[in-house]
């Protein structure tokens, strides 16, 4: 097939069109160095895409097991009723030696294959370090280009693989009564107070109005210790029980998402700026470590180049790549 | 007693024979004959839609009506199956589970039709459906809503129906998913656990009663090959169940304790090579549940010698109950008491099982319990990573198969001269003629009065009253299948049941002849990555209504295990949903599994969206029973490639599958 023209691929892209999207989905987790360029200028055409600057990413993160998946198929069929289109990259954590995955979430999830306005892919992060953090990213710059609402599924408590704070607008920590460590972790300040807190599997009412009363009290503790508020103080993290087998709870959830969306409006561009740079940082140093890091001038002069290079229209692959280049070549003047 | 060899014979056991399909009426004449051969229960198959609650003219029962049982939509249909055939002296076994409520109203109402008083009537409903998520995939709704299906059926039945055996706990299909034999004992001892601390917490049965209850408790079992270890399995059902009844639910009455159990013996190890050799097997296997007389088993039915091949036809059943009245009525088996009595082979061997199925029961009990453990998927991870050590164990030759991985060579049978014909096969033209039928029936019914008993299913349904008493209303009013589960899923939605893949480890050898050919494989596949830029992704699907997971399942571990990204979506996936997949995952190979003979119809269908989508390139392959016609026509579909049981290498079949993606890649 002869290569298509990034131009013309992310109009398709932009319009929604599955095929269109679902290719652009492959190109970015294509890690062959000659297909960098294509990937650079497809996401670079996509990086005005209306519905990425209007649209929502929402993370939802949280341990193995507590409904994630299940959760994810309740709320987007929801957000799809409203007449929103849903995108939703399920990131697999199962990595074995072999190199490959069974990538299980989308077993979970159950939804009308006509509806063209819903898609899900799935990602295994197996591969290399690092490896597929990138393409999470950019998959998600890609469903936010075509989708109203992009949803994160991730696994994992504070230290996930993927840092889903670097791509999410929202971050919903899902937990299931029970989940004792996660109390722990947020209690000793362990772990970052996420932006939504959702006690799945609230089926059984009188367990989850307990779960529910132990993490406001875990959040009192953290805030007590001071603990990273999400990315801003002056937002009370609401905590809402669902049940995704019942279908309960889902209005709420949509209404916390809707809030705090509308909450960080003003300083959307800002955050996803910075989740950027944090992203484009994180990468590189996983990359290059600490001497790539100190090579290039050190944590604080990354950082500045880094915002500089994006506010200046670099896409973070792009910037990635740059900065891996810029550190190979001061080792080569380096004896 | 008398002296040993001259005592008054035993009373043999049930001898059944699982049979149904086509139509109501074709099948009223299979049973009519069987009992003249001398069978002497009768045990129904229904066909998958019948299990999963759709009627006939419902897309997703396309290809599947009439397969692999009988299409029972409403009491005519009951009422044909039965026709001539008096039910007050009939004993009914019907393996029926998500639908069983609806299938025992139909059968309560046709008697009924028939002058017949409900309470003389005798028989089984299977009505597990714990087991259906974990091995036979027919369940409909959420396992709380099941549980609630099953005690109802069960509390309706102990004062209603009194001689009905409300439910089969089964191991039978559990071992068919490659349970060992402690998992087999222990999860179907913690399923009976979980039903009947479900029907004492309905508070609906008297606490002096609850022993009727328990004891119409009854169980259906598996026998392997392994025969002295499945003998010992049997008594060690005996004796854990005798703890259980007694110290979980202080039954009193040793009648009420009492192990009563029905057997299929083992399918899964019954083979496509020399398939004669099947009948030797499935003998050694009845061994193992009739020879101890204090475990033997009330009820047996047996598979066929064409077992792997197809659909089994009246030939072949009939040898197979040809083997049980030898063993029955020629041997001098029945003559004697228990024959290991005081055997301390047989005594250390059935501890050793007790003990170790004991501290399993406490595991799922621990985790919460037998729905606990369905929903967070540990059995089934537990059952798949059996299943996968077993396979493996014959690929690498450690388990012996005589004419599979061992002595293979071997004159040619006359039984298999023309394989297409050794098997039962399904008129297609069934599907359009029930669907006709079906059309009739619900013209000419009262339409108002169904209505009304649908609406009253679905207001039960939100309550906690019984819901047998609205069912049998609504099985005279005329109601269908598929319309009585549509009301309840209006309620209580569907399920997915958990894969059990996403987590299950295969212990690999680590060095050795199968290593270096993983090792091999999984170069392969890092060299395409590299070329292609993104690993290899494959699509297993299993479109229709067909619930054999077990291909499925190892097909997608081994291929994540040599290297593949895999999507493995669970059973009953429609084709739509199939492309959809295929579509948004950006896979590169697609692989179909379908054991219940509907691929002809469902195959070609997701061949052809596939195109329609511009998805025609990405390679198909399909695996299942797949008659060698049938594979050509495939072939000739535009299918890859087609595999079938006798393909038992799996390392074979990834070696393929790489090859074809890397072709695919080359001609891009
Ligand atoms: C085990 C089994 C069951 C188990 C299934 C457990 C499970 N979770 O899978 C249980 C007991 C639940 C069961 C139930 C039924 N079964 Co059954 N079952 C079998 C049995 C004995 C073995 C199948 C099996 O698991 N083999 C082991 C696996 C590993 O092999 P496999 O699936 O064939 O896969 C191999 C190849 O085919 C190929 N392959 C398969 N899929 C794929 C996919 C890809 C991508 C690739 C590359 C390769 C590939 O590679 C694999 C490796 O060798 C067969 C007969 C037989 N011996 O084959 C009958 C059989 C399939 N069952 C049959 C029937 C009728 C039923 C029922 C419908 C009966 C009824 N009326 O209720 C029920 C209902 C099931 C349902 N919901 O659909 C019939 C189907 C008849 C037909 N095709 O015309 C068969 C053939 C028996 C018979 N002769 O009557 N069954
Ligand atoms: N009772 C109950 N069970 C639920 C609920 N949500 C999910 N489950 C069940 O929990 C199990 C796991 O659900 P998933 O959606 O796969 O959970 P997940 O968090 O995505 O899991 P991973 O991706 O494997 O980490 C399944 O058996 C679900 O049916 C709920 O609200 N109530
Ligand atoms: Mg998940």
């Amino acid at each position: 097939m002869p290569p298509s023209d990034p131009n013309e691929d992310a109009q398709h892209v932009m319009s929604s069109d599955k095929a269109a999207v679902s290719r652009a989905l492959n190109l970015v987790e294509d890690r062959r160095l000659e297909s960098q360029a294509r990937v650079a200028a497809l996401l670079a055409a996509l990086k005005d895409a209306p519905k990425a600057a209007d649209g929502h990413r929402v993370g939802l993160t949280g341990p193995p097991g507590v409904g994630k998946s299940t959760l994810t198929s309740v709320l987007a069929r929801s957000v799809r009723r409203r007449g929103l289109t849903v995108g939703v990259v399920a990131v697999d954590p199962s990595s074995i030696r072999s190199g490959g995955s069974l990538l299980g979430d989308r077993a979970r999830m159950s939804f009308d294959p006509t509806d063209a306005g819903l898609f899900v892919r799935s990602l295994a992060t197996a591969g290399e370090v690092g490896g597929l953090a990138y393409a999470v990213n950019s998959a998600v710059r890609v469903l936010a280009a075509a989708y109203d609402m992009v949803v994160i599924e991730t696994t994992g408590v504070g230290q996930s693989e993927v840092d889903v704070v670097d791509v999410a607008d929202t971050v919903v920590l899902v937990i299931q009564p029970g989940s004792g460590d996660v109390l722990q972790f947020l209690k000793a300040g362990i772990m970052e107070i996420p932006d939504i807190l959702v006690v799945n599997k609230a089926d059984q009412e009188e367990l989850a109005r307990r779960a529910v009363a132990d993490l406001q009290g875990a959040i009192q503790t953290a805030q007590a210790v001071g603990a990273a508020g999400g990315q801003d103080a002056d937002w009370q993290t609401p905590i809402v029980a669902t049940s995704a087998t019942q279908g309960t709870g889902i209005d709420a959830l949509i209404a916390a998402l809707e809030q705090h969306r509308k909450h960080i409006q003003s300083s959307l561009a800002a955050r996803r700026r910075q989740g950027e740079v944090r992203w484009v940082l994180d990468l590189f140093s996983r990359k290059h470590g600490e001497h790539g890091v100190s090579t290039l001038g050190g944590p604080d002069r990354l950082e500045a180049l880094a915002k500089r290079e994006l506010d200046g229209g670099q896409t973070p692959l792009a910037l990635c790549e740059q900065l891996s280049r810029g550190y190979v070549a001061a080792l080569g003047k380096t004896p | 007693m008398a002296e040993y060899g001259k005592r008054e014979r035993d009373k043999p056991w049930i001898m059944r024979t699982y049979s149904g399909h086509s139509t109501a009426t074709a099948s009223n004449e299979l049973y009519r004959t069987n009992l003249a051969k001398g069978q002497t229960g009768l045990s129904v198959a229904f066909d998958l839609p019948t299990q999963t609650g759709y009627d006939a003219d419902d897309p997703l029962a396309r290809g599947e009506v009439g397969k692999v049982g009988v299409p029972v939509s409403h009491i005519g249909d009951m009422r044909a199956l039965f026709d001539g055939l008096p039910l007050d002296q009939m004993n009914t076994s019907m393996t029926i589970n998500a639908t069983a409520v609806w299938l025992l109203s139909l059968y309560i109402a046709t008697a009924e039709d028939q002058g017949v008083d409900h309470h003389v009537l005798r028989g089984t409903t299977q009505n597990d459906i714990i087991k259906e998520y974990l091995s036979r995939g027919t369940h409909i709704f959420p396992p709380a809503a099941s549980m609630r299906l099953i005690t109802d059926l069960i509390t309706y039945t102990v004062d209603e129906v009194p001689k009905w055996n409300p439910i089969n706990i089964c191991s039978y299909h559990l071992q068919e998913a490659g349970a060992t034999p402690t998992q087999e004992l222990a999860y179907a001892l913690v399923t009976a656990i979980g039903v009947l601390d479900a029907v004492k917490a309905t508070g609906r049965v008297p606490e002096n009663e609850f022993g009727k209850v328990v004891g119409r408790m009854s169980f259906f079992v598996n026998a392997g090959i392994r025969f002295v270890e499945e003998l010992c399995k049997m008594r060690a059902f005996v004796e854990l169940w005798d703890r259980v009844t007694r110290e979980r639910y202080g039954v009193t009455d040793a009648k009420q304790r009492r192990f009563r159990y029905g057997v299929q013996v083992n399918s899964l190890g019954l083979t496509e090579q020399q398939p004669e050799n099947n009948v030797i097997r499935i003998v050694l296997e009845m061994l193992a549940v009739t020879l101890s007389k204090d475990a033997r088993a009330r009820a047996i039915q047996l598979p066929a010698w064409n077992e792997a091949l197809g659909l089994p036809r009246p030939w072949d059943q009939q040898w197979s109950l040809r083997a049980q009245q030898i063993l029955a009525y020629e041997t001098d088996l029945l003559e004697y008491d228990d024959l290991f009595d005081g055997s301390p082979v047989v005594r250390a061997k059935t501890q050793q099982l007790v003990d170790s199925a004991w501290a399993e029961v406490q595991e799922v009990l621990k985790r919460g319990g037998a729905v606990e453990a369905v929903e967070t998927g540990y059995i089934k991870q537990k059952l798949v990573e059996s299943n996968a050590a077993r396979l493996r164990a014959i690929e690498a030759g450690e388990q012996i198969v005589v004419g599979v991985n061992k002595y293979i060579e071997g004159a040619a049978s006359p039984l298999t001269e023309n394989l297409d014909d050794a098997i039962l096969t399904v008129d297609p033209e069934v599907d359009a003629s029930q669907r006709a039928a079906l059309a009739r029936w619900k013209e000419t019914r009262d339409s108002a009065a169904t209505d009304a008993a649908l609406a009253e299913i679905e207001r039960v349904a939100r309550t906690d009253e019984n819901l047998m008493a609205a069912s049998i209303a609504a099985a005279h009013a005329g109601v269908t299948t598929g319309e009585w589960a549509n009301a309840l899923r209006q309620v209580w939605g569907e399920y997915r049941a958990p894969t059990g893949v996403a987590g299950a480890t295969v212990k690999a050898s680590r060095s050795g002849a199968a290593a270096e050919t993983i090792g091999r494989l999984r170069k392969r596949l890092d060299a395409l990555e590299e070329r292609m830029g993104r690993r290899a992704k494959l699509l297993v699907g299993k479109p229709g209504l067909d619930g054999h997971s077990n291909g499925a399942e190892q097909i997608a571990i081994k291929a994540r295990d040599v290297g593949f990204d895999v999507v493995y979506e669970g059973i009953r996936v429609s084709p739509e949903q199939i492309v959809a997949s295929a579509l948004e995952e950006g896979v590169h190979l697609i692989g179909l599994s379908i054991l219940s003979g509907s691929h002809l119809a469902l195959v070609p269908e997701v061949v052809q969206r596939l195109r329609d989508a511009g998805l025609g390139d990405i390679p198909v392959v399909a695996g299942g029973i797949i008659p060698e016609a049938d594979a050509d026509r495939l072939r000739a579909e535009g299918v890859a490639a087609v595999y079938t049981p006798k393909d038992f290498e799996l390392d074979n079949i990834m070696s393929d599958l790489i090859d074809m993606v890397d072709r695919q890649h080359a001609a891009e």
